[in-house]
């Protein structure tokens, strides 16, 4: 057993980073994300690990570089946050179309305007439909272990897709946590050598990133679409894996005293942790009210969502960003289109929370609790609210 | 449309969209977009190769008598070729 130690959360991500063996880095600095690229070049400065740490002069150049890199068959890495996502934004596509196993870890932070450089999921959600198997975190333990874990379902045989691992900026990339890191032998036997499907190569000459008109782009379309949906078998596996070699359990959608429950909470990322303290508290009370994690955006976890919310009666949906103008939250019109052709569904409340950083302690997860259990919940079905906004 | 040189199935799209076979960009004859073509008056040209220099395809070449011409399987018909052509020795004529 690897002994634990204390370490902000961002530098523990690139030490994890620093135990997969990756051939090169580019990263550029970005609040909160600066502390996983600098860490990662100190790294590299050190001669801790053999890789090449490219400093670029922009988020675009960032994942252009990696894309480059991962074409000739490097193992890649890098990271970065809101409006950094936001220029890395016209590349992403190209990198899942490329189907290239690059791994992006990300700070998550609020877009701009106004600026904010604190935590919600403003800048993920825009990313969503690129083609990125996208995964969330709830605190410092899992991002290290998504990190590693990341490399292995990207590069797979079945997979070969980028996968990005979010990971709530501040609220876990800057907190100071007891982390366990694995023993760098069982990540070596956990995480093989890359074994690309092409490489670019003098010798071997061959054509990435072609042009596709009409006549090709549809099928090119349907293959990335099924290559997305299949890549969950691997992702399963390869959580499988990691629970019988490190002893701790990774599913899509995690769950916390949902069993019997009436009402169901869905949270994404680092809150989770925060609404289990009012679980626990509702559940004293004698309130039936469960917990249910999102922690696989993409591919979504239909059926698992399926399974357990169908069981519930009322669903209280937790969103960190806005789709304006549209149905709410991004997380609740997902669940929505789920259950859509469910026979029994449940009532579903959606709060949109936490934006720009604002804080949403346990007292606020109860209160939201405690409104949908109440009689006139009915009246706030198909809608959204802002949760605590100030009202004239 | 030009004619379809690859799989049809999503299934046998390559990973990644790779071409695996060098050189096949040669087999789109970009040529069918073309709506104009250059035609060469000899008795003007030069031969001072501006229209070669300048075409973005690549498809003007040289002749054995030092005179040029497009390639039409590629020739887009842009009509750069003739624009920078300043004897005005080349000009654009309606396909078809």
């Amino acid at each position: 057993m690897a002994k634990r130690v204390g370490m902000e959360v961002a530098i523990a991500v690139a030490e994890a980073v620093g135990q997969c063996n990756i051939d090169m880095a580019a990263v550029y600095p970005i609040t909160p994300q600066s502390h996983i690229g600098e860490h990662l070049s100190d790294l590299v400065a050190d001669g801790r690990i053999d890789a090449e740490f490219v400093t670029v002069e922009s988020e675009h150049s960032a994942i252009s570089a990696v894309i480059g890199a991962s074409g000739t068959g490097a193992r890649v890495y890098t990271a970065t946050s809101s409006q950094g996502l936001m220029l890395m934004h016209e590349i992403l596509p190209i990198a899942s179309a490329m189907r290239l196993p690059i791994v992006m870890g990300i700070a998550n932070r609020a877009v701009s305007g106004p600026l904010n450089i604190l935590n919600d999921h403003s800048d993920i959600i825009p990313q969503r439909d690129s083609g990125w198997i996208s995964i969330f975190v709830e605190n410092g333990q899992e991002a290290i272990d998504v990190s590693i874990q990341a490399f292995k379902i990207a590069e797979h045989k079945d997979v070969n897709l980028p996968v990005c691992v979010n990971i709530d900026g501040f609220q876990l990339t800057h907190m100071v946590e007891p982390l366990e890191f694995p023993d760098q032998a069982l990540v070596d036997k956990f995480l093989p050598p890359r074994v690309p499907y092409a490489t670019l190569h003098p010798d071997k000459p061959l054509t990435m990133g072609a042009f596709a008109m009409s006549d090709y782009f549809t099928e090119i379309m349907k293959a990335k679409d099924e290559a997305l949906k299949n890549s969950k078998k691997t992702i399963l596996a390869v959580w499988d894996e990691w629970a019988q070699m490190f002893g701790r359990v990774y599913k899509p959608v995690e769950t916390y005293k949902a069993e019997g429950a009436e009402i169901l909470v869905v949270t994404m990322g680092s809150m989770g942790e925060t609404a289990e303290i009012a679980i626990d508290e509702l559940r004293a009370a004698g309130v039936a009210v469960g917990l249910v994690k999102l922690r696989l955006w993409r591919p979504f976890p239909f059926a698992e969502i399926r399974e357990l919310l169908t069981k519930a009666k009322k669903v209280l949906v937790t969103d960190r960003a806005v789709s304006f103008g549209g149905p709410g939250g991004p997380v609740c019109g997902e669940i929505k289109a789920a259950l859509y052709h469910e026979a029994s569904r449940p009532a579903i409340y959606n709060y949109i929370i936490g934006l720009g950083g604002r804080d949403v302690p346990v007292t606020d997860f109860i209160a939201m609790v405690s409104k949908v259990a109440g009689e006139d919940a009915a009246k706030v079905v198909d809608t959204y609210e802002f949760l605590g906004v100030r009202e004239q | 449309m030009t004619k379809r040189m690859g799989p049809d199935p999503w299934q046998e799209i390559t990973t990644g969209c790779v071409v695996l076979r060098p050189g096949s960009a040669s087999e789109y004859h970009t040529g069918s977009w073309r709506a104009q073509r250059p035609v060469w008056n000899n008795q003007k040209c030069i031969k001072c190769g501006i229209c070669y220099v300048f075409c973005p395809e690549g498809c003007v070449a040289q002749t054995e008598d030092g005179y040029f011409k497009a390639d039409m399987d590629y020739c887009k018909g842009c009509g750069i070729c003739a624009h920078e052509c300043w004897p005005r020795a080349i000009a654009m004529v309606e396909e078809g």
